[in-house]
């Protein structure tokens, strides 16, 4: 069966010639022509640096002295687009702070693209334009990627894989093996914006709301947050598994004892309304924005402000600190005055949401 | 946020556990019915600020954990046909059937759905018209009225592809089961403010008379259940027994009429297996035969067939240790089940309370593993 063609010359938004497919095509993927122009009118054209536009089969990167930090993560979120962003943002950003919370400014970037055949070229080309905004606004370039299509059913639109490199500056040495007694837990923000975004944009539940995903790169506020102290011990975004996850991992790794305050703790009030209904606990909603920061109590005011200073950190409040003990768990006080511990999340089903 | 946040106060809580101390003079148990209470209680470790003489038992309300096996094995037998779609409330799936479980069903391919509302499975039924769409209708009296709507629409909108699987409970026989047990050690109950919200209280005042055993109809926030056992204690203090409504805000004696009409007009009462527990009359609800074509069992041939029950979830298994019907009736905390916190986990539960997250061993783990593990 032939494909729909649409005119290229008065597309308002798609540019590319090879827009004469409505849809990607198996063939998109297939190494031959149209893989080809794929890559060159829609990647290249969007995420042109010089190491890109080597075309290579990688990018070749001159080294600096001192370390640099290594992330990947893969991005299956589902609806790909959501309030507030679309996977292609979502996985710039994602690896972006997941090198920013190593102590590390993020440099470079690849883009892996598994896409189902069928995706609208249209839904595909604003996917890559959220990337180039994305990279632009976190200051990193996109520079090898990969482009692989399935048969149809065979995946769920598309999936996107990102690995970063990043820089890590002398003196700086963040990890959660640091975490010491007597830190002052940091959180960046409100919890639990992103779950409950992509849970109403789920098809299928019908919930009015007006909350948008907190997808953003947090490295410039890691870096004002690194100018400000060499105290951080340890930075960590709480992505899937929401705040309580982050926290017993950050706890089980260091072997320390965490407590936190469940009144310290700030919701909005339409999250808070979205989780009683939905009966799920904000704690364990993910976040794409927030960090929380371990610092030595010394510190804790001046980097408390400076984190203030910045956009995505100006509701940034303390939430709890590092206790005396090696339990290797969380608890919280709770808003009644009691204490229980904060478990890790076990298998409970939520749909999938990064 | 309004109407939480008041029930969720340090200062009211303070307040309560003051008069429960000064109210007590003697040893009393309590049992909260419901699920929610129980995960309410576990969450905000309310027990460990009560009095000792105080014990908090922990009722059979979680509908997943009372579920019988065989109506698990009914919903997989159905899931596991080509032309079905399977729709339930999230934490059914992970409960486990004789052999497997709706999850490992999904993971195999089949169609299973989780939805927040019978009503969109009744919705993924007309847009399904080649499929056959079968709702999982657990739950006590709060869920009863949406099922029945659900099957209302469905015969309203002439869809000849929607059916449910009703495993229907009713809290009052219960109630009546655990009380007119000779070894019962329940003094005082606290009622479940969201199905007496549907109900009203009136049904629990011949119980409470009879058995002469106070009943507060309670809430579902820490403050809401502290105020509850706080009546509850005042009127076994006092020597008293009378049903009390906690959830004045919410629940009225007559409860919701226009909701209790469609329950009438949809639902027949009939026996009803619990597990953990065993059969118990009159206490739930099956379609009447003017709704039979959206009756599941009907439709799929399942009706009569029964299948034995797994003897680790009776509680008289030496060999799996679990216990589960002794802490569904309240005879024992999970915390004395040699299994509980080391055999049996969330992960790798032995018996369906460490299931569901409304399940009292669940919410027992969740909330303050280290402290009650045996393992």
């Amino acid at each position: 069966m032939s494909e729909e063609k649409i005119d290229i010359h008065n597309s308002m938004t798609c540019p590319l010639p090879i827009s004469d497919y409505k849809k990607v095509l198996l063939a998109h993927g297939g190494g031959g022509n149209l893989s080809h122009q794929l890559i060159q009118k829609m990647f290249f054209s969007q995420f042109s640096n010089s190491f890109l536009n080597e075309e290579h089969d990688g990018a070749v990167i001159p080294v600096k002295e001192g370390r640099i930090a290594f992330s990947t993560d893969s991005y299956v979120v589902h609806p790909i687009f959501f309030p507030g962003g679309n996977i292609g943002e979502l996985a710039v950003n994602g690896t972006v702070n997941d090198l920013a919370m190593c102590g590390a400014k993020p440099l470079f970037i690849s883009a892996g693209f598994i896409i189902e055949e069928g995706l609208p070229m249209e839904e595909l080309w604003q996917i890559v334009l959220s990337m180039r905004k994305a990279a632009e606004a976190a200051g990193v370039q996109i520079v090898t990627g990969d482009t692989k299509v399935v048969d149809n059913g065979k995946g769920d639109k598309i999936f996107i894989n990102t690995s970063g490199i990043g820089l890590i500056a002398p003196g700086i040495n963040i990890s959660p093996k640091n975490c010491s007694e007597g830190d002052i837990i940091i959180l960046s923000g409100r919890i639990a914006d992103h779950g409950i975004a992509i849970m109403s944009a789920r098809e299928g539940i019908e919930f009015e709301t007006q909350i948008v995903s907190d997808t953003a790169p947090l490295n410039s506020l890691v870096e004002v947050m690194l100018n400000t102290s060499r105290n951080i011990h340890v930075l960590r975004d709480p992505t899937r598994g929401g705040l309580a996850s982050a926290l017993n991992e950050i706890a089980m790794t260091s072997g320390k004892s965490i407590i936190i305050e469940e009144n310290n703790i700030p919701i909005a009030e339409e999250v808070k309304g979205a989780c009683e209904i939905l009966g799920f606990d904000p704690l364990y909603i993910a976040n794409e924005g927030k960090l929380v920061a371990f610092v030595a109590e010394t510190d804790a005011e001046k980097v408390l402000n400076a984190m203030r200073s910045h956009p995505l950190g100006k509701e940034s409040v303390i939430i709890g600190k590092v206790a005396a003990g090696n339990t290797g768990s969380v608890v919280m006080k709770t808003s009644i005055g009691s204490t229980r511990i904060v478990d890790m999340l076990s298998g409970e089903q939520l749909p999938r949401i990064c | 946020m309004k109407y939480v946040d008041e029930f969720r106060s340090a200062k009211a809580a303070e307040v309560y556990f003051r008069l429960i101390k000064r109210t007590i003079t003697k040893p009393h148990v309590i049992m909260e019915i419901c699920g929610g209470q129980t995960h309410t209680i576990m969450k905000y470790g309310i027990e460990e600020m009560l009095p000792k003489e105080l014990t908090i038992v922990h009722g059979p309300g979680c509908p997943v954990c009372v579920t019988p096996l065989e109506m698990i094995d009914k919903a997989l037998a159905i899931a596991s046909l080509d032309d079905v779609i399977f729709t339930s409330f999230g934490d059914m799936l992970r409960v486990r059937g004789s052999k497997d479980d709706l999850l490992s069903m999904k993971a195999g391919g089949h169609d299973v759905r989780i939805v927040f509302s019978p009503l969109d499975a009744v919705n993924i039924a007309a847009m399904n018209k080649d499929k056959k769409v079968v709702f999982f209708a657990v739950g006590f009296e709060t869920t009863a009225p949406a099922n029945a709507m659900a099957v209302i629409e469905a015969k309203r909108r002439g869809l000849k592809n929607f059916s449910i699987l009703c495993s229907h409970v009713l809290v009052p026989p219960a109630i009546e089961a655990l009380l007119s047990n000779r070894g019962t050690r329940i003094q005082a109950f606290l009622a479940a403010g969201h199905v007496c919200t549907v109900m009203g209280y009136e049904e629990y005042i011949p119980l409470c008379e009879k058995y002469k055993t106070p009943i507060v109809v309670t809430g579902f926030e820490p403050v809401d259940i502290l105020q509850g056992i706080y009546m509850a204690v005042k009127q076994l203090e006092e020597e008293q027994y009378k049903v009390e409504n906690q959830y004045g805000r919410v629940v009225s004696k007559e409860g919701n009429i226009a909701a209790k009409e469609l329950l009438k007009d949809v639902f027949n009462i009939v026996d009803r297996k619990w597990r953990g527990i065993g059969t118990i009359p009159q206490s739930g609800f099956r379609l009447k035969d003017f709704y039979s074509e959206f009756d599941a069992e009907k439709v799929f041939g399942l009706e009569g067939k029964t299948y034995s029950e797994d003897p680790r979830f009776r509680g008289d298994d030496n060999e799996s240790k679990c216990i589960a019907g002794e802490v569904l009736q309240g005879l024992k905390k999970p915390s004395a089940c040699s299994a509980y916190g080391s055999l049996c986990t969330p992960e790798h539960p032995l018996g369906a309370p460490m299931v569901s997250s409304e399940g009292v061993c669940a919410a027992y783990f969740h909330y303050k593993k280290r402290e009650g593990a045996a393992g």
